[in-house]
């Protein structure tokens, strides 16, 4: 391929970026569904041409940015490794810190939920805790537990637990006293009143809870590969091709991160969706942002 | 009688509003006694010492120079030394480093400040990028950004940037999200009949934005700015880890980690959590000191 001239491959992509907003603009001003599903995906297929476009027809180091073309060839030919690497920090220590520090918090939340002077006490501290950087607790889960998974997914539960618990405590105030007192009239039993109008009152903070904790999680194993790792992770293999300046790696290794995150919070948004039917926020005409 | 129901009614009071100081303040503080009370019980039990085991006193566990569990008061004074116990300008000094990252942090949250607000501004105007890019900032919140950490650090480095500036890029980018969706609600939460009654006054759109959209917007913007300063600071730990960075708090993590200073890694967790605390803080005193800009509870 002749290196083609700068500043062709500058007209060039100006021309096709215009003509492309300014067809997608017409696609965005058309109402409906389609129209909603099909502008971000064909925005994105825009990004990606002028991406590739530009990297290579300015010359652009490999260094600054791969184009995506050599992404995806670096992601063909690294699959097996990244497999390994998704299996360590996934399956290993993302999930099941994931798991084990929602399940914790939210059993937290419900233990502390007759107590107000628990709650008033675990509260703050646990607002405290949203603000801190509990990342960096990774060296010393690594001196505890080992450069394997254990010492990452013990961080990945540290980092879900708080969310996990102030969001139950805030769920289990959502019922509110005239519902409660129903509940006392049909003289139903503490744990009834939890399970049949408390519980499911408080899902939607849950969900809420759940899809934090679920980049969370990823954001927590990773970087707590950054501190020290077997030889292989997705973080793991970031810092270390990074080291051989295999750029072209590490952006598979970050775009297979960020397919793992976004599977997450779509299959969680499901679930949230078959779960809260009933909820205003999951019925038609709602805020869809929120 | 008010003692016969009081178990129900500090609760009420509490969902009330009218703030019980005396418990709001006593409770955290108890049980942060009663964590720190089982923290020592564990330090006394999980750290070997033969010495304090022949002298036959436990609270010497507590002085373990290379402890499993530092015990908490072992902690405050490597704390406190790591904090006054050298000059300000020194490497040693927690407060340097804190200082070095907390550079980095604020010119991160306000490049994403600025940033996010402006994209924001475009979103609700622009009708493509609404339906365009809108859709990919929300995904890119369950995206891990942090992983990007180490290749901005090699491609700025590449550039010729080095120091600041990446550990900024990389803070903002983690803060700039939170601000940018934020500022969306907040510039769509003025109400239909309000823009109605400002088309009514033949208003232009500049000034809908200044008159309504805005003012509207400022109490989203507040809490955006808080979750976005915890994000900043995260982000400037984390952009000092791969960069063989000498200074700032990630960077003396990551020389603790290497070196098992497990004293010094807890002291440097505890500058960070209170740096954290302090610069969310301030702003949460900020959204305290403008009350009409606050959301109706």
């Amino acid at each position: 391929m002749s290196p083609a001239t700068p500043l062709a491959v500058l007209a060039l992509a100006a021309t096709v970026g215009i003509a492309a907003l300014m067809a997608l603009t017409r696609l965005a001003n058309r109402p409906g569904r389609a129209a909603a599903i099909l502008t971000p995906m064909l925005f994105a297929v825009l990004v990606l041409f002028l991406w590739e476009v530009l990297t290579r027809g300015l010359a652009v180091p490999q260094v600054l940015l791969p184009a995506p073309s050599v992404i995806a060839r670096a992601f063909w030919n690294a699959s097996p490794e990244l497999l390994q690497d998704v299996r360590q920090t996934v399956l290993f220590a993302a999930i099941p810190g994931f798991v084990c520090g929602s399940a914790l918090g939210m059993v937290t939340g419900i233990a502390v939920d007759r107590s107000p002077f628990l709650q008033q006490g675990l509260l703050p501290l646990s607002s405290f805790a949203s603000v801190i950087p509990i990342v960096g607790v990774a060296p010393i889960m690594i001196l505890w537990f080992g450069f394997g998974w254990q010492s990452k997914a013990a961080v990945v539960l540290l980092i879900t637990f708080f969310p996990a618990f102030v969001n139950m405590v805030a769920g289990l105030r959502e019922a509110s006293p005239i519902e409660r007192d129903l509940m006392a009239s049909y003289a139903s039993t503490y744990w009834q009143t939890l399970w049949k109008l408390r519980l499911p009152a408080a899902l939607p903070f849950l969900f809420t809870a759940l899809k934090v904790n679920a980049s969370l999680a990823l954001i927590g194993a990773i970087v707590a590969e950054f501190f020290g790792a077997p030889v292989y992770g997705l973080g793991f293999r970031i810092s270390a091709e990074i080291g051989h300046l295999a750029l072209d790696r590490v952006w598979a290794a970050i775009a297979v991160a960020a397919a793992v995150g976004s599977g997450s919070y779509a299959l969680l948004t499901a679930a949230e969706r078959a779960a809260t039917f009933w909820h205003p926020s999951q019925l038609p005409g709602s805020d869809r942002n929120s | 009688m008010s003692e016969a129901i009081a178990g129900i009614g500090v609760f009420r009071t509490a969902r009330a509003g009218v703030p019980q100081w005396s418990r709001r303040i006593l409770a955290p503080v108890v049980i942060l006694c009663a964590l720190l009370a089982i923290w020592s019980i564990a330090a006394t039990l999980v750290n070997p010492s033969p010495a304090a085991a022949a002298a036959g006193i436990w609270p010497s566990n507590w002085w373990n120079p290379r402890p499993t569990l530092p015990s908490p008061p072992q902690i405050a004074v490597a704390t406190w030394t790591g904090l006054f116990g050298y000059p300000v300008t020194s490497p040693r000094s927690l407060i340097y480093h804190a200082a070095v990252t907390l550079e980095a942090a604020l010119a991160g949250f306000g490049l994403a400040a600025v940033l996010g607000t402006a994209l924001a501004t475009a979103i609700v105007h622009v009708r493509l990028l609404d339906r365009g890019l809108l859709p990919w900032v929300i995904v890119s919140q369950s995206i891990p950004v942090l992983a990007t950490a180490p290749m901005v650090v090699v491609a700025m480095g590449y550039m010729g940037f080095s120091g600041l500036l990446p550990k900024a890029v990389i803070s903002a980018s983690l803060a700039f999200f939170p601000v940018t969706i934020g500022m969306c609600k907040g510039l769509r939460s003025p109400q239909t009949v309000q823009l109605d009654l400002l088309r009514t006054y033949n208003a232009s759109g500049r000034q809908v934005f200044w008159a309504l959209r805005w003012p509207s917007a400022i109490p989203y913007l507040l809490p955006a700015l808080k979750i976005a300063m915890a994000l900043a600071i995260t982000g400037a730990i984390v952009g000092e880890l791969p960069t063989g960075a000498q200074a700032g708090l990630g960077a003396r993590l990551l020389i603790a980690s290497y070196n098992g200073l497990m004293l010094l890694m807890w002291a440097t967790l505890i500058v960070a959590s209170l740096t954290a605390g302090l610069a969310v803080g301030a702003l949460a005193l900020l959204e305290r000191a403008l009350p009409r800009f606050r959301l109706p509870a």
